[in-house]
């Protein structure tokens, strides 16, 4: 297979020119960009950036949501055996640093002012930026630094060079080889500098493959990519996926008007992950609980159908007659409309991956009939390792190895990888890439699991976050934070927890309450609040979030290996954890150590055993500015459980 | 870089406007510049409205005389002023809040809108083509004040910052030459104002729109005038850019008072 992602383009342009290839929603109509007009606009572009200077085998930043004319350019420069590399939107400036460093870039095309403003900020450190393109030039009026164009005067220069020299564009096309460096990609990772995974074109369309064969994916599928580009689920599901099926990815027009769009397009295939699930199914049953008395009936009614039969018909087996009758009355009433409300009436393939997913989360939707399943990957296996066949999708697995994919688990539980989608090597970095990837071709994930009965893969959590619960009655007991934070945080009124317990004799978790939720909890029960921090404090919240723990308590004793991880005491902290703050990465997971670092005085007190702690916390604003909130937080005992093996 | 200001656009000559036995305004004379932000302070009572109000032809002054664009009128028309191309939003939202986003602006393009009322009813003849144009250029406004996903929000369920965003979009609906903002920034958070206040000068910067406002918040009027204009108790106290303003012995006693 000698593709490359600019060769797929170019086959979509000349076999089916006028089919559309992307949509982009602007002053509210869709606008359909063909194939054959994407392949122009990419010519053009490379073009440009050629007489720009870029060259092959240089590295080229893209940094911005998901805009077609920034797709475009990842394609522009793959086809100038440039190496693109998608950097999150809302990273803050200084975070783009190293990875401009690290990879030497000299030319940054970004979406609008707010990135070229961090261009701008961060030039001094990394004076090699020589060529900085914006998309929209709204604000950029007055702004006359050297090196700064728009992608508009990009492609006109490129369309007079395209037609001077028309050959030049296929020409460096077919210079590119399958196993030519394809993308580069910064994982966020939780501690130290951000690490620059290399895939190759024949890594990512290979894996692109595997997925699409895998469900029977066609040129016909709508996709919205509303998630960073940066991160490589959202790249493989509207780029690489893209390319090699051929089918039409929308954008929308703005990150508030996902919701909208979402439901105007209709996807297909669609793609997010949980805590997006949850989003939408917390926004539709606020919205039930301020519906008619008969509408709420009815939906209850019919959502306890659904619960009853729901998964059974998913996975494909007869519910029986009268079963079968009373679910399609549901889905007449109820569980259509809900599907037309939440956008995904045409939704034939949904996936949610990244984090493990709740099970009441994850079969309601089921239930409804959506055909939502799990998926395991990671940025270094280019997503897909392993997948879940279409009728045997479960809360607590992530699916069976998917074509080319060979799993073996090791000694310490640790899962390993040999698949052709594995990363080349981190940038710059063999002291990491030899970690990971040993000579004997296994990649290791870092993820501790097991198979089941059945040969699907079950995660646990990070094998280095395994840890023991040291001293007390539980010693020597297994502790995993993940799992437990993950089993509190599948409640809709909490949405962050950090767990500790590792090397000591109890576990105590930190929490961030769900201001929606919560704070829709509190107007039912005309409970007046004055903000987050207020909200967070209150002694009504406080016994909201002990049930929910006790209830986890009540769960894990049930589970011999994990009883001692039973959560002994708990907060609720007065500031939502916050990637901006260093809290939590780009992708919204918790960092476990840097949080034990700051909140020091809240863990002491914690074991300390007092019930009452004032901490002050610096804030960074999205504007770059800093503030601080401070507030005096109560700490909670919770009751735990004798497990239930030890008293049998 | 920086935006060119041009000559004067609207004078405002010995303007006195009474109701009955109050005086409201007594001789105030001032003038606006073409392009250039232009802000009228001032402590409660000052009579900063009615000086819009005037200019904007719903009071008529009781002495002097208004000059716009060469031609000089004792007192103005509301909508002839509407057709010469001045558009104001208001202090208290006088927005239709049943109606959509789309719809209020829209309604700012009522004076562009050539077709009838039958033709526009009907949606015959070039009544269609036409009303695709105006929706057209408010897509356009709605994309200007990133208000995308409220297009069709009542503006009554709409929160008071993004109302105020609305009244806005409506007064740019009419292509204005000159815009007065009577209080934008009232009732808004910090973050609100911020927000106004890029706008405000994204319209002045990008359409070139001159700029009259009034405003309460003396740090905002500060940032983003050129020139300020004080009244007090209905006279004027000061005149000129923000810094003489601010170091104007008079201006500094309405606004701290004085020690006696």
């Amino acid at each position: 297979m000698q593709t490359t992602f600019p060769r797929l383009l170019l086959k979509h342009a000349s076999e089916r020119p006028q089919a559309p290839a992307m949509r982009e929603k602007e002053y509210g109509i869709w606008q359909t960009i063909h194939w054959a007009e994407m392949a122009q606009m990419v010519e053009h572009m490379a073009c440009g950036l050629h007489q720009a200077g870029l060259t092959r085998g240089e590295h080229l930043v893209v940094i911005g949501s998901n805009r077609p004319r920034l797709y475009a350019t990842m394609l522009a420069a793959q086809s100038l055996g440039a190496i693109p590399i998608p950097l999150y939107q809302d990273a803050v400036a200084a975070e783009c640093v190293f990875p401009l460093n690290n990879a030497e870039v000299r030319f940054a095309v970004v979406e609008d002012q707010e990135q070229v403003d961090k261009m701008l900020e961060i030039r001094e450190q990394c004076p090699q930026i020589a060529h900085i393109f914006f998309d929209d030039p709204r604000g950029l009026r007055k702004y006359d630094e050297p090196g700064l164009a728009s992608i508009e005067e990009l492609l006109a220069s490129g369309a007079v060079f395209a037609k001077q020299h028309p050959d030049f564009y296929v020409g460096e096309v077919e210079k590119a080889n399958t196993h030519d460096v394809g993308a580069m990609f910064f994982t966020s990772g939780t501690t130290g500098n951000p690490k620059g995974v290399v895939h190759t074109h024949y890594s990512l369309i290979n894996r692109a493959e595997a997925g699409a064969k895998f469900d029977h994916l066609t040129s016909e599928e709508d996709v919205l990519a509303y998630l960073p580009p940066a991160w490589i689920g959202q790249n493989i599901f509207s780029y690489a996926q893209w390319l090699y099926c051929g089918y039409v990815v929308n954008c929308p027009e703005s990150a508030a008007t996902v919701t909208i769009d979402l439901k105007e397009v209709g996807p297909t295939y669609y793609f997010a992950p949980p805590r997006v699930f949850e989003g939408l199914l917390t926004s539709v049953m606020i919205r039930m609980e301020d519906a008619g008395a008969l509408k709420r009936k009815m939906f209850h009614y019919f959502m306890d159908v659904a619960r009853t039969y729901g998964p059974t018909k998913m996975d494909g087996k007869s519910i029986g007659l009268g079963g079968g009758l009373l679910y399609a009355l549901g889905n007449l009433f109820v569980y259509g409309p809900l599907r037309n409300t939440l956008g995904m009436s045409r939704v034939r393939v949904a996936y949610t991956a990244g984090e493990a997913i709740g099970p009441d989360l994850f079969s309601f939707y089921r239930s409804i009939g959506v055909n939502l399943k799990q998926l395991y990957g990671s940025t270094e296996t280019a997503v897909f390792v392993c997948l879940q066949p279409d009728h045997e999708a479960r809360a607590d697995t992530v699916g069976v190895p998917c074509a080319g994919v060979e799993i073996k688990v090791a000694d310490n539980g640790e899962i390993l990888v040999k698949s052709p989608g594995l990363l080349k090597g981190y940038y710059k970095n063999d002291a990491a890439t030899a970690e990971v990837l040993t000579a004997d071709g296994w990649y290791h994930t870092s993820d501790a699991g097991f198979f089941d009965a059945h040969g699907h893969l079950k995660i646990i959590d990070r094998v280095k976050d395994v840890g023991r619960i040291k001293g007390g009655p539980n010693d020597g007991a297994m502790f995993a934070p993940k799992y437990v934070e993950n089993k509190l945080k599948f409640f809709p009124h909490i949405k962050e927890v950090v767990a500790y317990g590792d090397q000591r004799e109890k576990v105590c978790v930190m929490i961030n309450i769900d201001f929606d939720a919560v704070g829709n909890w509190a107007e039912r029960r005309n409970l007046p609040y004055a903000g987050y921090t207020d909200l967070a404090q209150k002694p009504e919240v406080y016994g909201l979030i002990k049930e929910c723990v006790e209830k986890v308590n009540a769960d894990l004793a049930e589970d011999d290996l994990l009883a001692g991880s039973q959560v002994s005491r708990f907060l609720v902290l007065h500031k939502e954890l916050d990637a901006d703050d260093g809290e939590l990465t780009r992708t919204n997971k918790v960092r476990r150590g840097f949080i034990a670092e700051k909140y020091d005085a809240l863990i002491v007190a914690l074991y300390g055993g007092a019930t009452e702690q004032f901490i002050e916390t610096q804030v960074k604003f999205e504007d770059g500015r800093t503030g601080s909130v401070s507030a005096t937080l109560k700490l909670s005992d919770a009751k735990t459980f004798t497990p239930v093996g030890k008293a049998a | 870089m920086s935006k060119k200001i041009g000559d004067v656009i609207l004078d405002v000559k010995n303007i006195s406007l009474r109701f009955g036995g109050v005086k409201a305004l007594t001789d105030i004379s001032f003038n606006v510049r073409e392009h250039e932000v232009r802000a009228i302070i001032g402590p409660n009572g000052a009579g900063k409205s009615s000086m819009l109000n005037c200019i904007n032809g719903v009071y008529t002054p009781s002495e002097g005389s208004i000059t716009f664009r060469g031609q000089t009128f004792d007192h103005m028309d509301s909508r002839q002023v509407a057709e010469m191309g001045i558009a104001r939003t208001f202090q208290n939202l006088a927005l239709f809040k049943g109606m959509s986003v789309i719809d209020n602006i829209m309604t700012g393009r009522n004076l562009r809108i050539k077709s009838n009322l039958f033709m526009q009813a009907l949606r015959i003849g070039p009544a269609q083509r036409e009303e695709e144009e105006h929706r057209e250029f408010v897509e356009h406004i709605i994309d200007f004040l990133e208000i995308q996903a409220h297009r069709k929000t009542p503006v009554g369920q709409l929160p008071y910052g993004l109302q105020k965003r609305v009244d806005l979009g409506r007064a740019l609906a009419m292509e204005p030459q000159v815009l007065l903002l009577d209080e934008p920034m009232a009732g808004m958070n910090v973050e609100e104002k911020q927000d106004m206040c890029r706008f405000i000068l994204d319209v002045n910067e990008e359409f070139g729109t001159t700029i009259v406002l009034i405003e309460h918040d003396m740090g905002v009027v500060m940032d983003i005038s050129d020139r300020v204009v004080v009244l007090d108790y209905g006279k004027k106290i000061g005149d000129g850019a923000p810094d003489e303003v601010r170091n104007n012995e008079e201006v500094i006693r309405a606004y701290l008072g004085t020690s006696h």
